[in-house]
Protein backbone atom coordinates (compact mmCIF):
# COMPACT_ATOMS: atom_id res chain seq x y z
CA UNK A 1 0.00 0.00 0.00
CA UNK A 2 1.29 3.29 -1.16
CA UNK A 3 1.63 5.33 2.04
CA UNK A 4 1.34 8.94 0.37
CA UNK A 5 -1.72 8.85 -1.68
CA UNK A 6 -1.43 11.28 -4.58
CA UNK A 7 -1.25 14.59 -3.25
CA UNK A 8 -0.82 14.42 0.20
CA UNK A 9 3.70 14.55 0.77
CA UNK A 10 3.53 18.26 0.35
CA UNK A 11 0.69 18.48 3.44
CA UNK A 12 2.85 15.87 5.35
CA UNK A 13 5.91 17.39 5.26
CA UNK A 14 3.69 20.39 6.12
CA UNK A 15 2.28 18.73 8.93
CA UNK A 16 5.42 17.73 10.56
CA UNK A 17 7.18 21.00 10.24
CA UNK A 18 4.10 22.19 12.68
CA UNK A 19 4.13 19.37 14.93
CA UNK A 20 7.88 20.15 15.01
CA UNK A 21 6.95 23.95 15.96
CA UNK A 22 4.58 22.84 18.58
CA UNK A 23 5.95 20.37 20.37
CA UNK A 24 9.82 21.84 20.94
CA UNK A 25 8.87 24.86 22.78
CA UNK A 26 6.96 22.12 24.88
CA UNK A 27 9.95 19.58 25.27
CA UNK A 28 12.15 22.61 26.42
CA UNK A 29 9.70 23.60 29.49
CA UNK A 30 9.31 20.20 30.23
CA UNK A 31 13.57 19.77 29.64
CA UNK A 32 13.93 22.78 31.95
CA UNK A 33 11.69 21.69 34.72
CA UNK A 34 13.45 18.58 35.16
CA UNK A 35 17.20 20.43 35.75
CA UNK A 36 17.82 21.12 39.18
CA UNK A 37 20.82 23.55 38.05
CA UNK A 38 19.75 26.56 37.56
CA UNK A 39 23.24 27.74 36.50
CA UNK A 40 23.45 24.91 34.07
CA UNK A 41 20.08 25.95 32.56
CA UNK A 42 21.25 29.54 31.77
CA UNK A 43 25.05 27.80 30.58
CA UNK A 44 22.61 25.37 28.48
CA UNK A 45 20.30 27.73 26.80
CA UNK A 46 20.21 27.64 23.31
CA UNK A 47 21.75 24.45 22.80
CA UNK A 48 19.94 20.65 22.51
CA UNK A 49 20.53 20.14 26.05
CA UNK A 50 17.04 22.74 26.69
CA UNK A 51 15.29 20.70 24.66
CA UNK A 52 16.40 17.06 25.60
CA UNK A 53 16.93 16.29 29.21
CA UNK A 54 20.36 15.12 30.41
CA UNK A 55 19.69 14.77 34.07
CA UNK A 56 15.84 13.75 35.47
CA UNK A 57 15.43 15.59 38.83
CA UNK A 58 11.95 16.01 40.39
CA UNK A 59 13.94 18.98 42.53
CA UNK A 60 11.82 21.44 41.12
CA UNK A 61 8.39 20.10 41.03
CA UNK A 62 8.93 19.14 44.79
CA UNK A 63 10.23 23.10 45.06
CA UNK A 64 7.63 24.99 43.79
CA UNK A 65 4.47 22.26 45.32
CA UNK A 66 5.98 23.19 48.86
CA UNK A 67 6.69 26.60 48.37
CA UNK A 68 4.98 28.33 51.48
CA UNK A 69 5.25 31.80 49.63
CA UNK A 70 3.80 30.25 46.10
CA UNK A 71 1.15 27.55 47.52
CA UNK A 72 0.46 25.99 43.95
CA UNK A 73 -1.96 23.38 45.13
CA UNK A 74 -3.88 26.34 46.78
CA UNK A 75 -3.66 28.37 42.96
CA UNK A 76 -4.38 24.81 41.76
CA UNK A 77 -7.77 24.34 44.12
CA UNK A 78 -8.71 28.48 43.54
CA UNK A 79 -8.85 27.92 40.38
CA UNK A 80 -10.67 24.91 39.94
CA UNK A 81 -13.24 26.73 42.23
CA UNK A 82 -13.67 29.62 40.10
CA UNK A 83 -13.76 27.75 37.11
CA UNK A 84 -16.17 25.12 37.80
CA UNK A 85 -18.65 27.48 39.85
CA UNK A 86 -18.57 29.50 36.72
CA UNK A 87 -19.20 27.24 34.25
CA UNK A 88 -22.58 25.24 36.27
CA UNK A 89 -23.91 28.57 37.35
CA UNK A 90 -23.53 29.87 33.74
CA UNK A 91 -24.54 26.84 32.07
CA UNK A 92 -27.89 26.51 34.42
CA UNK A 93 -28.75 30.35 33.96
CA UNK A 94 -28.26 30.81 30.82
CA UNK A 95 -29.47 27.56 29.13
CA UNK A 96 -33.02 28.28 31.19
CA UNK A 97 -33.39 31.92 29.93
CA UNK A 98 -32.83 30.98 26.93
CA UNK A 99 -35.37 28.26 26.86
CA UNK A 100 -37.68 30.48 27.66
CA UNK A 101 -36.95 32.59 24.88
CA UNK A 102 -37.06 29.78 22.77
CA UNK A 103 -39.86 28.69 23.76
CA UNK A 104 -41.80 30.40 25.88
CA UNK A 105 -45.06 32.44 25.94
CA UNK A 106 -43.82 35.57 27.60
CA UNK A 107 -44.79 38.74 25.72
CA UNK A 108 -41.34 41.09 25.11
CA UNK A 109 -39.62 38.02 24.21
CA UNK A 110 -38.23 40.00 20.70
CA UNK A 111 -37.13 42.91 23.17
CA UNK A 112 -35.28 40.47 25.11
CA UNK A 113 -33.50 38.19 22.34
CA UNK A 114 -32.96 41.98 21.28
CA UNK A 115 -31.41 42.91 24.02
CA UNK A 116 -29.15 39.73 24.74
CA UNK A 117 -27.67 39.91 21.33
CA UNK A 118 -26.63 43.88 22.18
CA UNK A 119 -24.96 42.91 24.74
CA UNK A 120 -22.88 39.92 22.96
CA UNK A 121 -21.32 43.24 21.28
CA UNK A 122 -19.72 44.65 24.86
CA UNK A 123 -15.95 44.03 25.30
CA UNK A 124 -15.36 42.63 29.13
CA UNK A 125 -12.57 44.94 29.31
CA UNK A 126 -13.96 47.95 28.42
CA UNK A 127 -16.34 47.32 31.99
CA UNK A 128 -13.46 46.30 34.03
CA UNK A 129 -12.84 49.62 36.11
CA UNK A 130 -16.37 50.35 36.87
CA UNK A 131 -16.92 46.80 37.93
CA UNK A 132 -13.87 46.98 40.02
CA UNK A 133 -15.62 50.14 42.38
CA UNK A 134 -19.02 48.51 42.42
CA UNK A 135 -16.88 45.33 43.45
CA UNK A 136 -15.24 47.33 46.15
CA UNK A 137 -18.71 48.94 46.88
CA UNK A 138 -19.90 45.81 47.72
CA UNK A 139 -16.85 44.51 49.42
CA UNK A 140 -16.35 41.30 47.24
CA UNK A 141 -12.84 42.22 45.97
CA UNK A 142 -10.71 39.61 47.01
CA UNK A 143 -13.39 36.36 47.09
CA UNK A 144 -14.61 33.65 44.93
CA UNK A 145 -17.44 35.26 44.39
CA UNK A 146 -15.82 38.71 42.32
CA UNK A 147 -14.52 36.23 40.02
CA UNK A 148 -17.63 34.43 39.59
CA UNK A 149 -19.58 37.11 38.48
CA UNK A 150 -18.69 38.19 35.41
CA UNK A 151 -18.30 34.74 33.70
CA UNK A 152 -21.96 33.47 34.61
CA UNK A 153 -23.19 36.91 32.49
CA UNK A 154 -22.94 35.68 29.07
CA UNK A 155 -25.21 36.84 26.72
CA UNK A 156 -22.96 34.95 23.59
CA UNK A 157 -23.74 31.83 25.90
CA UNK A 158 -27.29 32.77 26.02
CA UNK A 159 -27.38 33.19 22.28
CA UNK A 160 -26.15 29.50 21.51
CA UNK A 161 -28.67 27.89 23.74
CA UNK A 162 -31.32 30.18 22.13
CA UNK A 163 -30.55 29.36 18.57
CA UNK A 164 -30.21 25.29 19.66
CA UNK A 165 -33.68 25.65 21.70
CA UNK A 166 -35.31 26.81 18.80
CA UNK A 167 -34.74 24.49 16.18
CA UNK A 168 -36.13 21.52 18.51
CA UNK A 169 -39.49 20.24 16.85
CA UNK A 170 -42.44 21.94 18.49
CA UNK A 171 -44.49 18.54 18.78
CA UNK A 172 -41.75 17.18 21.25
CA UNK A 173 -43.04 19.84 23.67
CA UNK A 174 -46.66 19.35 22.72
CA UNK A 175 -46.34 15.31 23.79
CA UNK A 176 -44.74 16.39 27.15
CA UNK A 177 -47.77 18.67 27.86
CA UNK A 178 -50.26 15.95 26.57
CA UNK A 179 -48.25 13.87 29.67
CA UNK A 180 -48.98 17.19 32.14
CA UNK A 181 -45.03 18.35 31.82
CA UNK A 182 -44.71 22.21 33.44
CA UNK A 183 -42.82 24.32 31.15
CA UNK A 184 -39.73 24.14 33.50
CA UNK A 185 -40.54 20.02 32.81
CA UNK A 186 -39.91 20.70 29.68
CA UNK A 187 -36.82 22.28 29.83
CA UNK A 188 -35.20 20.00 32.58
CA UNK A 189 -36.46 16.87 30.94
CA UNK A 190 -36.73 17.27 27.30
CA UNK A 191 -34.51 20.14 26.37
CA UNK A 192 -31.69 19.72 28.56
CA UNK A 193 -31.25 16.14 27.73
CA UNK A 194 -30.65 16.91 23.96
CA UNK A 195 -28.71 19.70 24.43
CA UNK A 196 -25.49 18.33 25.26
CA UNK A 197 -23.34 19.17 22.45
CA UNK A 198 -24.32 22.86 23.29
CA UNK A 199 -23.50 22.14 26.84
CA UNK A 200 -19.81 21.18 25.68
CA UNK A 201 -19.21 23.73 23.29
CA UNK A 202 -20.53 26.70 25.86
CA UNK A 203 -18.37 24.95 28.69
CA UNK A 204 -15.34 24.72 26.07
CA UNK A 205 -15.50 28.19 25.08
CA UNK A 206 -15.74 29.53 28.43
CA UNK A 207 -13.07 27.22 29.65
CA UNK A 208 -10.35 28.21 27.77
CA UNK A 209 -11.87 31.90 28.61
CA UNK A 210 -11.33 31.32 32.21
CA UNK A 211 -8.61 29.68 31.61
CA UNK A 212 -6.84 32.59 30.28
CA UNK A 213 -8.55 35.36 32.19
CA UNK A 214 -5.81 37.65 33.58
CA UNK A 215 -7.15 41.37 34.07
CA UNK A 216 -9.99 40.66 36.25
CA UNK A 217 -7.93 38.32 38.59
CA UNK A 218 -5.21 40.93 38.72
CA UNK A 219 -7.41 43.48 39.72
CA UNK A 220 -9.65 41.63 42.35
CA UNK A 221 -7.25 39.24 43.80
CA UNK A 222 -4.90 40.54 46.60
CA UNK A 223 -3.18 37.12 48.02
CA UNK A 224 -2.83 33.59 47.63
CA UNK A 225 -5.70 32.80 49.48
CA UNK A 226 -8.38 33.25 46.41
CA UNK A 227 -6.01 33.76 43.40
CA UNK A 228 -5.82 31.61 40.51
CA UNK A 229 -2.93 29.67 38.72
CA UNK A 230 -2.45 32.10 36.22
CA UNK A 231 -1.35 35.62 37.59
CA UNK A 232 0.53 33.09 40.26
CA UNK A 233 2.53 32.18 36.68
CA UNK A 234 2.48 35.54 35.51
CA UNK A 235 4.06 37.10 39.36
CA UNK A 236 7.04 34.99 38.56
CA UNK A 237 7.78 38.17 35.53
CA UNK A 238 6.55 40.74 38.31
CA UNK A 239 10.17 41.37 40.00
CA UNK A 240 13.10 42.11 39.16
CA UNK A 241 15.33 39.54 40.86
CA UNK A 242 16.60 36.77 38.34
CA UNK A 243 13.99 34.65 37.06
CA UNK A 244 14.04 31.31 38.66
CA UNK A 245 13.67 29.18 35.27
CA UNK A 246 13.44 25.57 36.81
CA UNK A 247 10.69 26.54 38.93
CA UNK A 248 8.94 28.65 36.71
CA UNK A 249 8.77 25.91 34.10
CA UNK A 250 7.51 22.77 36.89
CA UNK A 251 4.83 25.26 37.71
CA UNK A 252 4.14 25.54 34.27
CA UNK A 253 4.07 22.31 33.66
CA UNK A 254 2.36 21.13 36.43
CA UNK A 255 -0.86 23.36 35.96
CA UNK A 256 -0.99 22.48 32.10
CA UNK A 257 -0.95 18.81 32.17
CA UNK A 258 -4.07 18.14 33.86
CA UNK A 259 -5.66 20.20 31.63
CA UNK A 260 -3.32 18.40 28.83
CA UNK A 261 -4.50 14.63 30.31
CA UNK A 262 -8.05 15.79 29.91
CA UNK A 263 -8.54 17.12 26.42
CA UNK A 264 -6.71 13.51 25.55
CA UNK A 265 -9.57 11.85 27.20
CA UNK A 266 -12.11 14.36 25.85
CA UNK A 267 -10.21 14.92 22.74
CA UNK A 268 -13.61 14.21 20.27
CA UNK A 269 -16.21 15.99 21.92
CA UNK A 270 -13.45 19.16 22.07
CA UNK A 271 -12.95 18.89 18.62
CA UNK A 272 -16.42 18.63 17.93
CA UNK A 273 -17.19 21.47 20.06
CA UNK A 274 -14.64 24.10 18.88
CA UNK A 275 -15.77 23.16 15.21
CA UNK A 276 -19.45 23.57 16.12
CA UNK A 277 -19.01 27.20 17.87
CA UNK A 278 -17.71 28.96 14.26
CA UNK A 279 -20.65 27.87 12.25
CA UNK A 280 -22.05 31.08 12.41
CA UNK A 281 -20.64 32.91 9.61
CA UNK B 1 -56.50 28.26 34.20
CA UNK B 2 -53.99 28.37 36.79
CA UNK B 3 -51.55 25.82 35.37
CA UNK B 4 -51.23 28.54 32.61
CA UNK B 5 -50.43 31.76 34.99
CA UNK B 6 -48.29 28.91 36.83
CA UNK B 7 -46.54 28.08 33.64
CA UNK B 8 -46.05 31.98 33.46
CA UNK B 9 -44.32 32.57 36.39
CA UNK B 10 -42.25 29.83 35.97
CA UNK B 11 -40.99 31.12 32.37
CA UNK B 12 -40.54 34.08 34.42
CA UNK B 13 -38.51 32.89 37.22
CA UNK B 14 -36.20 30.94 34.76
CA UNK B 15 -35.78 34.16 32.82
CA UNK B 16 -34.82 36.34 35.80
CA UNK B 17 -31.30 35.15 36.98
CA UNK B 18 -29.32 35.67 33.77
CA UNK B 19 -31.59 39.18 32.94
CA UNK B 20 -30.52 40.35 36.03
CA UNK B 21 -26.99 39.21 35.93
CA UNK B 22 -26.34 41.13 32.30
CA UNK B 23 -28.25 44.22 33.70
CA UNK B 24 -25.63 44.37 36.80
CA UNK B 25 -22.70 42.99 35.65
CA UNK B 26 -22.79 44.44 31.81
CA UNK B 27 -25.08 46.96 31.52
CA UNK B 28 -24.98 49.31 34.97
CA UNK B 29 -20.80 49.22 34.50
CA UNK B 30 -21.30 50.26 31.27
CA UNK B 31 -23.54 53.06 32.09
CA UNK B 32 -21.42 53.87 35.08
CA UNK B 33 -18.58 53.69 32.77
CA UNK B 34 -19.80 56.39 30.84
CA UNK B 35 -21.18 58.62 33.17
CA UNK B 36 -17.84 58.31 34.99
CA UNK B 37 -16.25 59.53 31.66
CA UNK B 38 -17.35 62.99 32.43
CA UNK B 39 -16.04 63.04 35.85
CA UNK B 40 -12.39 63.20 37.69
CA UNK B 41 -13.38 59.97 39.47
CA UNK B 42 -10.87 58.18 41.40
CA UNK B 43 -10.32 54.49 42.13
CA UNK B 44 -9.84 55.03 46.05
CA UNK B 45 -12.12 57.67 48.02
CA UNK B 46 -11.11 60.79 48.13
CA UNK B 47 -12.07 63.88 50.56
CA UNK B 48 -12.46 66.21 48.15
CA UNK B 49 -16.12 64.87 46.45
CA UNK B 50 -15.67 63.95 42.76
CA UNK B 51 -17.19 66.63 39.84
CA UNK B 52 -18.65 66.44 36.58
CA UNK B 53 -15.64 68.04 34.44
CA UNK B 54 -18.11 67.54 31.46
CA UNK B 55 -15.94 66.61 28.03
CA UNK B 56 -12.59 67.12 29.77
CA UNK B 57 -11.27 63.63 29.85
CA UNK B 58 -12.18 63.78 26.17
CA UNK B 59 -10.36 66.61 25.14
CA UNK B 60 -7.62 65.07 27.18
CA UNK B 61 -7.28 62.02 25.36
CA UNK B 62 -7.41 63.19 22.23
CA UNK B 63 -4.47 65.39 22.99
CA UNK B 64 -2.12 62.29 24.95
CA UNK B 65 0.29 61.27 22.77
CA UNK B 66 0.45 58.31 25.00
CA UNK B 67 -2.57 57.59 23.90
CA UNK B 68 -2.61 57.75 20.32
CA UNK B 69 1.11 55.62 21.15
CA UNK B 70 -1.18 53.26 22.55
CA UNK B 71 -3.64 53.27 19.57
CA UNK B 72 -1.03 53.04 16.98
CA UNK B 73 0.44 50.01 18.49
CA UNK B 74 -3.02 48.47 18.58
CA UNK B 75 -3.38 49.03 15.54
CA UNK B 76 0.02 47.52 14.28
CA UNK B 77 -0.61 44.52 16.25
CA UNK B 78 -3.91 43.62 14.88
CA UNK B 79 -2.88 44.39 11.45
CA UNK B 80 -0.05 41.97 11.74
CA UNK B 81 -1.32 38.76 13.65
CA UNK B 82 -4.91 38.85 11.90
CA UNK B 83 -3.37 38.15 8.25
CA UNK B 84 -0.34 36.39 9.87
CA UNK B 85 -2.29 33.67 12.45
CA UNK B 86 -5.33 33.13 10.03
CA UNK B 87 -2.92 32.24 7.17
CA UNK B 88 -1.25 29.13 9.38
CA UNK B 89 -4.65 28.15 10.45
CA UNK B 90 -6.07 27.81 6.78
CA UNK B 91 -2.20 26.31 6.20
CA UNK B 92 -2.34 24.12 8.77
CA UNK B 93 -6.26 22.56 8.32
CA UNK B 94 -5.59 22.35 4.62
CA UNK B 95 -2.77 19.83 5.58
CA UNK B 96 -4.44 18.57 8.40
CA UNK B 97 -7.48 17.67 6.39
CA UNK B 98 -5.84 16.16 3.09
CA UNK B 99 -5.90 12.34 4.02
CA UNK B 100 -1.91 12.28 5.16
CA UNK B 101 -0.14 9.31 7.85
CA UNK B 102 -0.91 10.02 11.34
CA UNK B 103 -3.33 12.94 10.79
CA UNK B 104 -5.54 12.08 14.39
CA UNK B 105 -2.12 12.23 16.28
CA UNK B 106 -0.78 15.40 13.66
CA UNK B 107 -4.22 17.39 14.66
CA UNK B 108 -4.15 16.28 18.86
CA UNK B 109 -0.53 17.79 18.74
CA UNK B 110 -1.71 20.92 16.85
CA UNK B 111 -4.30 21.51 18.76
CA UNK B 112 -2.06 21.96 22.38
CA UNK B 113 -0.88 25.43 22.25
CA UNK B 114 -4.61 26.02 22.85
CA UNK B 115 -4.88 24.50 26.18
CA UNK B 116 -1.75 26.56 27.89
CA UNK B 117 -3.23 29.43 29.09
CA UNK B 118 -1.11 32.95 27.78
CA UNK B 119 0.93 32.95 31.33
CA UNK B 120 2.53 29.29 30.66
CA UNK B 121 3.09 30.38 26.91
CA UNK B 122 5.09 33.66 27.72
CA UNK B 123 7.05 31.49 30.17
CA UNK B 124 7.75 29.17 27.30
CA UNK B 125 8.36 32.21 24.82
CA UNK B 126 10.64 34.61 27.54
CA UNK B 127 12.96 31.83 27.45
CA UNK B 128 12.81 31.27 23.25
CA UNK B 129 13.45 34.95 22.72
CA UNK B 130 16.28 35.35 25.79
CA UNK B 131 19.49 37.36 25.21
CA UNK B 132 22.25 36.65 24.65
CA UNK B 133 21.58 32.76 24.10
CA UNK B 134 18.15 31.69 24.19
CA UNK B 135 17.23 29.06 21.41
CA UNK B 136 16.01 31.63 18.60
CA UNK B 137 19.56 33.81 18.64
CA UNK B 138 21.58 30.68 18.69
CA UNK B 139 19.43 29.71 15.14
CA UNK B 140 20.19 33.40 14.49
CA UNK B 141 24.02 33.25 15.09
CA UNK B 142 24.04 29.76 13.44
CA UNK B 143 23.04 31.47 10.44
CA UNK B 144 24.30 34.80 10.96
CA UNK B 145 27.32 33.57 11.91
CA UNK B 146 28.33 36.29 14.55
CA UNK B 147 28.45 36.58 17.88
CA UNK B 148 26.02 38.97 17.51
CA UNK B 149 22.48 38.80 19.39
CA UNK B 150 18.78 39.89 18.32
CA UNK B 151 17.19 41.52 21.88
CA UNK B 152 13.26 40.25 20.40
CA UNK B 153 11.85 41.65 23.56
CA UNK B 154 13.86 44.50 24.69
CA UNK B 155 14.20 46.02 21.18
CA UNK B 156 11.58 48.74 19.99
CA UNK B 157 11.60 47.46 16.62
CA UNK B 158 11.73 44.02 17.68
CA UNK B 159 8.84 43.54 20.71
CA UNK B 160 5.61 44.01 18.78
CA UNK B 161 7.02 41.13 16.48
CA UNK B 162 7.53 38.86 19.39
CA UNK B 163 4.10 39.21 20.32
CA UNK B 164 2.50 38.48 17.52
CA UNK B 165 4.54 35.45 17.02
CA UNK B 166 3.83 34.39 20.09
CA UNK B 167 0.62 35.13 20.07
CA UNK B 168 -0.42 33.44 16.64
CA UNK B 169 1.52 30.74 18.20
CA UNK B 170 -1.02 30.61 21.65
CA UNK B 171 -3.91 30.48 20.14
CA UNK B 172 -3.78 29.17 15.83
CA UNK B 173 -5.31 25.98 16.88
CA UNK B 174 -8.22 27.78 17.80
CA UNK B 175 -8.95 29.33 13.99
CA UNK B 176 -7.52 25.96 12.44
CA UNK B 177 -10.51 23.69 14.20
CA UNK B 178 -13.04 26.51 12.89
CA UNK B 179 -11.07 26.06 9.31
CA UNK B 180 -11.34 22.42 9.31
CA UNK B 181 -14.83 22.80 10.18
CA UNK B 182 -15.32 24.56 7.27
CA UNK B 183 -13.11 22.32 4.70
CA UNK B 184 -15.34 19.50 5.60
CA UNK B 185 -18.52 21.30 4.30
CA UNK B 186 -17.01 21.98 0.78
CA UNK B 187 -18.62 19.83 -1.50
CA UNK B 188 -16.75 16.60 -2.46
CA UNK B 189 -17.90 16.64 -6.16
CA UNK B 190 -16.68 20.17 -6.69
CA UNK B 191 -13.33 19.25 -6.11
CA UNK B 192 -14.08 16.07 -8.68
CA UNK B 193 -15.50 18.28 -11.21
CA UNK B 194 -12.71 20.63 -10.55
CA UNK B 195 -10.06 17.59 -11.13
CA UNK B 196 -11.92 16.50 -14.25
CA UNK B 197 -11.45 20.16 -15.53
CA UNK B 198 -7.37 19.41 -15.01
CA UNK B 199 -7.27 21.98 -12.18
CA UNK B 200 -3.96 22.70 -10.82
CA UNK B 201 -4.07 22.33 -6.85
CA UNK B 202 -3.63 26.39 -6.72
CA UNK B 203 -6.76 26.79 -8.99
CA UNK B 204 -8.60 24.01 -7.18
CA UNK B 205 -7.87 26.09 -4.09
CA UNK B 206 -8.05 29.11 -5.51
CA UNK B 207 -11.70 28.63 -7.31
CA UNK B 208 -13.04 26.07 -4.84
CA UNK B 209 -11.70 26.08 -1.41
CA UNK B 210 -11.40 29.56 -0.78
CA UNK B 211 -14.76 30.92 -2.20
CA UNK B 212 -16.40 27.92 -0.50
CA UNK B 213 -14.93 29.23 3.18
CA UNK B 214 -16.02 32.51 2.61
CA UNK B 215 -19.00 32.78 6.08
CA UNK B 216 -16.01 30.90 7.45
CA UNK B 217 -13.42 34.06 6.80
CA UNK B 218 -15.75 36.33 8.19
CA UNK B 219 -16.39 35.41 10.87
CA UNK B 220 -12.89 34.38 11.95
CA UNK B 221 -11.63 38.21 10.51
CA UNK B 222 -14.32 39.40 13.24
CA UNK B 223 -13.45 37.38 16.03
CA UNK B 224 -9.71 37.32 15.24
CA UNK B 225 -9.32 41.03 14.83
CA UNK B 226 -11.36 41.60 17.98
CA UNK B 227 -9.63 39.11 20.14
CA UNK B 228 -6.26 41.35 18.73
CA UNK B 229 -7.77 44.82 19.87
CA UNK B 230 -8.06 43.41 23.28
CA UNK B 231 -4.83 42.53 23.79
CA UNK B 232 -3.15 42.86 27.20
CA UNK B 233 -1.68 39.61 29.38
CA UNK B 234 1.24 39.06 26.97
CA UNK B 235 2.04 42.96 27.54
CA UNK B 236 1.07 42.86 31.17
CA UNK B 237 3.38 39.81 31.62
CA UNK B 238 6.15 39.95 28.99
CA UNK B 239 6.88 43.64 28.36
CA UNK B 240 5.11 45.42 30.76
CA UNK B 241 4.24 47.61 28.07
CA UNK B 242 7.75 48.55 26.62
CA UNK B 243 10.16 49.13 25.85
CA UNK B 244 9.77 53.46 24.98
CA UNK B 245 5.82 52.06 25.19
CA UNK B 246 6.53 50.41 22.07
CA UNK B 247 3.96 47.45 22.78
CA UNK B 248 1.40 49.69 25.32
CA UNK B 249 -1.69 48.73 23.89
CA UNK B 250 -5.23 50.49 24.88
CA UNK B 251 -6.19 48.36 27.37
CA UNK B 252 -2.64 48.15 29.18
CA UNK B 253 -2.58 51.46 28.84
CA UNK B 254 -6.22 51.53 30.49
CA UNK B 255 -5.08 49.38 33.10
CA UNK B 256 -2.07 52.23 34.21
CA UNK B 257 -4.21 54.55 34.04
CA UNK B 258 -7.48 53.33 35.86
CA UNK B 259 -5.71 51.05 37.84
CA UNK B 260 -2.52 51.89 38.34
CA UNK B 261 -2.38 55.81 38.41
CA UNK B 262 -6.18 55.06 39.90
CA UNK B 263 -7.98 58.05 37.23
CA UNK B 264 -11.21 56.29 37.20
CA UNK B 265 -12.58 59.21 35.21
CA UNK B 266 -9.96 59.50 32.38
CA UNK B 267 -9.65 56.00 32.09
CA UNK B 268 -13.34 55.28 31.63
CA UNK B 269 -13.28 57.91 28.71
CA UNK B 270 -10.93 55.52 27.12
CA UNK B 271 -13.05 52.42 27.83
CA UNK B 272 -15.53 54.58 25.99
CA UNK B 273 -13.53 55.12 22.92
CA UNK B 274 -12.20 51.25 23.29
CA UNK B 275 -16.50 50.07 23.01
CA UNK B 276 -17.05 52.21 20.32
CA UNK B 277 -14.05 51.42 18.55
CA UNK B 278 -14.42 47.83 18.55
CA UNK B 279 -18.19 47.87 17.85
CA UNK B 280 -17.64 50.61 14.68
CA UNK B 281 -15.09 47.61 13.37
CA UNK B 282 -17.24 44.72 13.74
CA UNK B 283 -20.04 46.40 12.10
CA UNK B 284 -17.78 47.64 9.10
CA UNK B 285 -16.11 44.18 8.22
CA UNK B 286 -19.53 42.98 8.54
CA UNK B 287 -21.16 45.47 6.26
CA UNK B 288 -18.56 46.24 4.13
CA UNK B 289 -17.88 42.24 3.42
CA UNK B 290 -21.84 41.21 3.16
CA UNK B 291 -22.43 43.79 0.69
CA UNK B 292 -19.35 42.60 -1.64
CA UNK B 293 -20.67 38.93 -1.73
CA UNK B 294 -23.83 40.13 -3.00
CA UNK B 295 -22.36 42.36 -5.42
Amino acid sequence: MNLFPRGTLMPFLFACVVAFGVLLPLMMMVTISLNPDEQDILVSMGTLKSFIPEVISFQNYIDVWTDPARPFFRYMMNTAIVTLATLAISITINSMAAFVVAQGSLPGKKGVLLFIVATIAVPAESLVLPQLILAGKLGLVDTYVVQILPGIANALSIFLFFQFFSRIPKDLFEAAELDGFSFFQKYRHIALPLSRPVISAVAILQFLEMWNAYLWPVMVTRGPEVRPLTVAMGAFFGTNQRIPWGDVMAFAVSMAVPVILFFLLMQRQFIASVMSSGVKG
Amino acid sequence: MPSFSNGRSQEVAMLVPAMLCLVLIIVVPFALSVGFSFTDQRLMPRPIPTRFIGVTNYERMFADRLFWQAIGNTVLFTVLVVPFQLAISLTVAMALNAAIPFRGLFRTVAILPLLLPITVVVAIWAVLYRIPTGPLNAVYQLFAGSENYIDFIGGSDTAMVALVVLSAWATFPYQMLIYLAGLQDVPGDLYEAAELDGATAWQRFRFVTWPSLRNVNIFLLIITTIQALKLFTQVSVMTRGGPNGSTTTIIYYLFQQGFTSQKIGYASAISVFFFVAVTTIAVLQRVFLKNEGEA
